[in-house]
């Protein structure tokens, strides 16, 4: 065995760090999904008659849909009825504060690094903490309401903000879009709500941060997003698991919705648990991510680092309705052991002079499999539309997989449309390069895969591309020439 | 400083170096000459611990430590340098952050404290004048795009960042123009002292203008089969190798 396939080896057999989990009693859902149970969710959370009626057709829906097998990943089928849909932390009465908050439940999030002490604070976040089913905490409340933007839970939202939620919720991603979305609708728990009222800019960066805890739990949140006419934000989202030998769901759903000159930045650092060495256990991500641009000169940018859950299936889109609209994609995509990625974005170019810009970026180890799959679209009355893609694939080691699945369908003589590819693999002369100037091979490897992939990463705000760059060093330790 | 002694090592099966014996001491220059596949480049990757050669036979004891048995990593850490013949290109990465790194990994090494940005910086423009290198370049992707002249420049910087105790330039003059030669050489020049040892090898005595070397050894397949002083270099630049080969020939074929 030669020296790189060694700390291959190591680097393969590196446990995940956040593979803890909490014992504290938890509210759950019986396991099982059905129309019951559905009621049981809604009533629980003391939902609106209407909300429960969107629910219990997006079931229907469901129920009507089969599971899509044409993504590039193999996997056991998820027994529905054999998950909870609904589990929460046990509060005695609503928490009124972040003082009055299960100090357990603080500890969880300090362990991840996350502090919702706003006192804490330095970079100025708003953090909404979700856990398993239900948000624990949001911060900054305050400072933000002062300019009239709602940062809040989905169930706080759906309770202070109805007209608002009853307006977007499906709108840019309907129930009936795919079965996930379908699930997610009829079962969602919680997740984020935003809102930007017309011309604030939002002066600090809003985070959700996503954990999975209890056992057999799917996690569905739903995340909207919606930044009215000349309106600005930055929105992150992270997410951990614990380690656990069987497979979990989480099937989310994020729509975005961007009016006239209103620019909307979205980042994911996603690390769910990606399962052990040799293929057991870890997230099923299976996620659906829209936004529209549905004034004219609006910006949607996604950005995405990718580094956990076993499967994966996500395509972050933009629907380019107004005219000069604009939607970019960047994602940094990672997989290895036993990882199976499927991911990419779709480009939906109808309003004029509509651009979208598309930077993706694979980097495939182990036995994984690395799948981009993008479609770009230019719809007849979309004159001048142009794209731009790009999808690069690094290779370490000979037993991964990259692939690229690009569609291109255009309607209009007068787009323009590129894409360039490449594939590549971390040269061992890049690697012995950098050992005869004295770094180690790791870090030969942290430093290549940085500089591979620093065109996404500087999309990031800064601390997450800090984050960010350390989880790329973390995942990828070791190299293959 | 540097002891090779019989030194044997093949690629993929195949013999290359043949037997190689060579003493270097502090404050000496070496120059390494030869005919194209004499080895001369293979004696240099198989210095600095390339791992496609296999060193069949032989020792080298750098600085009293046995450097074959040393890491790439750790054999740079311990003061040998390779000016690469064809520096790589590492997108992305710029030659600042790459030579923070490799600087700061050298240190701790070293039991030194590492470099904090500040000083990092001043010690970057210091040297930059000595390979009059521009901070520009410095703060682009690692030699990409860089022209020849800038790769090997750029070479040189490195260089004089790592303060290295064995410094091996391997075929630093290929591709240079007249300028850029001169530049370069300035640098090496600049970066000699009674502490270091420099071997250069070089298919031209061009270079040996402005490097002057102590020792000049001509290998040919795979063995040192004559040395002298630079008047070597120049009767070699005169008369060609095929006097030499010729000479070797003759006296296996006996």
């Amino acid at each position: 065995m030669s020296k790189d396939n060694q700390i291959l080896e190591e680097l393969t057999s590196k446990e995940y760090e956040h593979g803890w989990s909490v014992n504290f009693e938890a509210d759950e859902a019986p396991a099982g999904l059905n129309e019951g149970i559905i009621r049981w969710i809604s009533a629980k959370k003391e939902e609106p008659e209407w909300l429960l009626e969107w629910r219990l057709k997006a079931f229907k829906t469901w129920q009507s849909m089969k599971e899509p097998e044409w993504a590039n990943v193999h996997y056991p089928k998820v027994d529905f009825q054999a998950l909870k849909y609904y589990s929460a932390p046990k509060q005695t009465k609503k928490p009124k504060s972040l003082d009055e908050i299960d100090p357990e439940l603080l500890a969880i999030y300090e362990r991840l690094g996350i502090s919702l002490n706003e006192q804490k604070r330095l970079q100025g976040i708003a953090v909404d903490a979700v856990l398993d089913s239900v948000s624990v905490a949001t911060t900054f409340k305050g400072t933000l309401a002062k300019l009239g933007i709602v940062f809040c839970s989905f169930s706080e939202a759906v309770k202070e903000h109805p007209e608002l939620v009853k307006k977007y919720l499906g709108s840019v991603v309907p129930m009936t879009d795919n079965y996930y979305a379908a699930l997610n609708s009829a079962v969602f728990s919680d997740g984020s709500f935003c809102y930007i009222p017309k011309g604030v800019r939002c002066p600090m960066e809003l985070s959700t941060y996503f954990r999975i805890n209890a056992a057999n739990t799917g996690q569905f949140e739903r995340t909207l997003i919606v930044a009215e006419d000349e309106s600005y934000v930055s929105y992150l989202e992270g997410c951990t698991a614990p380690q656990r030998d069987e497979n979990q769901l989480h099937a989310a759903v994020v729509e975005i919705y961007a009016g006239a000159h209103a620019e909307v930045k979205y980042s994911t650092v996603q690390n769910w648990f990606p399962g052990d060495k040799e293929g057991k256990g870890g997230i099923y991500n299976f996620v659906t991510k829209r936004g529209i641009c549905a004034g004219d000169h609006s910006k949607i940018s996604w950005t995405q680092v990718e580094t956990g859950s076993a499967v994966t299936w996500k395509y972050p889109s933009c629907i380019l309705k107004g005219d000069y609209s604009i939607g970019e994609f960047y994602s940094v995509a990672v997989t290895n052991n036993y990882q199976q990625a499927d991911t990419g974005t779709k480009m939906i170019h109808i309003g004029k002079n509509t651009k979208s810009r598309i930077v993706s970026k694979g980097i495939s180890a182990g036995k994984s499999q690395n799948s981009y799959r993008g479609q770009v679209q230019v719809m007849k009355r979309a004159d001048n539309a142009r794209n731009f893609s790009q999808c690069d694939s690094l290779l370490m080691g000979d037993q991964c997989g990259a692939h690229t699945f690009p569609y291109i369908d255009i309607n209009n003589s007068s787009a323009q449309v590129e894409h360039e590819a490449t594939t590549s693999k971390i040269g061992e002369d890049q690697i012995f390069y950098c050992n005869q100037r004295g770094i180690a091979t790791e870090d030969a490897v942290a430093l290549i895969v940085n500089g591979y992939a620093k065109e996404v990463l500087n999309q990031l705000p800064m601390e997450f591309a800090v984050e960010a760059q350390k989880l790329l060093a973390l995942t990828l330790e070791g190299s293959v020439g | 400083m540097l002891s090779i002694k019989n030194l044997h090592a093949s690629v993929e099966g195949t013999p290359i170096l043949r037997g190689i014996n060579l003493e270097v001491k502090a404050g000496e220059v070496h120059a390494i000459m030869g005919p194209n596949g004499s080895g001369k480049s293979t004696l240099a990757s198989v210095l600095a611990g390339r791992e496609e050669y296999e060193v069949t036979e032989g020792e080298v004891i750098f600085q009293g430590k046995e450097l074959l048995e040393m890491a790439p990593e750790d054999r740079a850490r311990e003061g040998v340098f390779l000016a690469f013949q064809y520096p790589v290109e590492i997108p992305g990465v710029s030659s600042t952050n790459f030579l923070r790194t490799a600087l700061n990994q050298v240190r701790e090494y070293r039991g030194q404290e590492p470099l904090d940005a500040v000083k990092f910086l001043t010690l970057m423009k210091e040297k930059m004048k000595l390979v009059e290198i521009d901070q520009k370049l410095l703060s682009r992707s690692l030699n990409e795009g860089f022209s020849g002249g800038e790769k090997k420049r750029n070479e040189i910087f490195q260089m004089a960042m790592l303060e290295p105790t064995l410094s091996i330039l391997d075929e630093t003059d290929s591709g240079l123009d007249i300028d850029a030669l001169r530049i370069v050489s300035n640098g090496v020049n600049k970066l000699k002292s009674d502490k270091t040892a420099t071997i250069v090898v070089t298919h031209y005595q061009r270079l040996l203008d402005y490097i002057v070397p102590d020792f000049v050894h001509v290998l040919y397949k795979g063995r040192i089969v004559k040395s002298g002083t630079k008047d070597l270099a120049l009767e070699l630049e005169e008369k060609g190798y095929d006097w030499i080969k010729e000479e070797v020939d003759s006296a296996t074929a006996v």
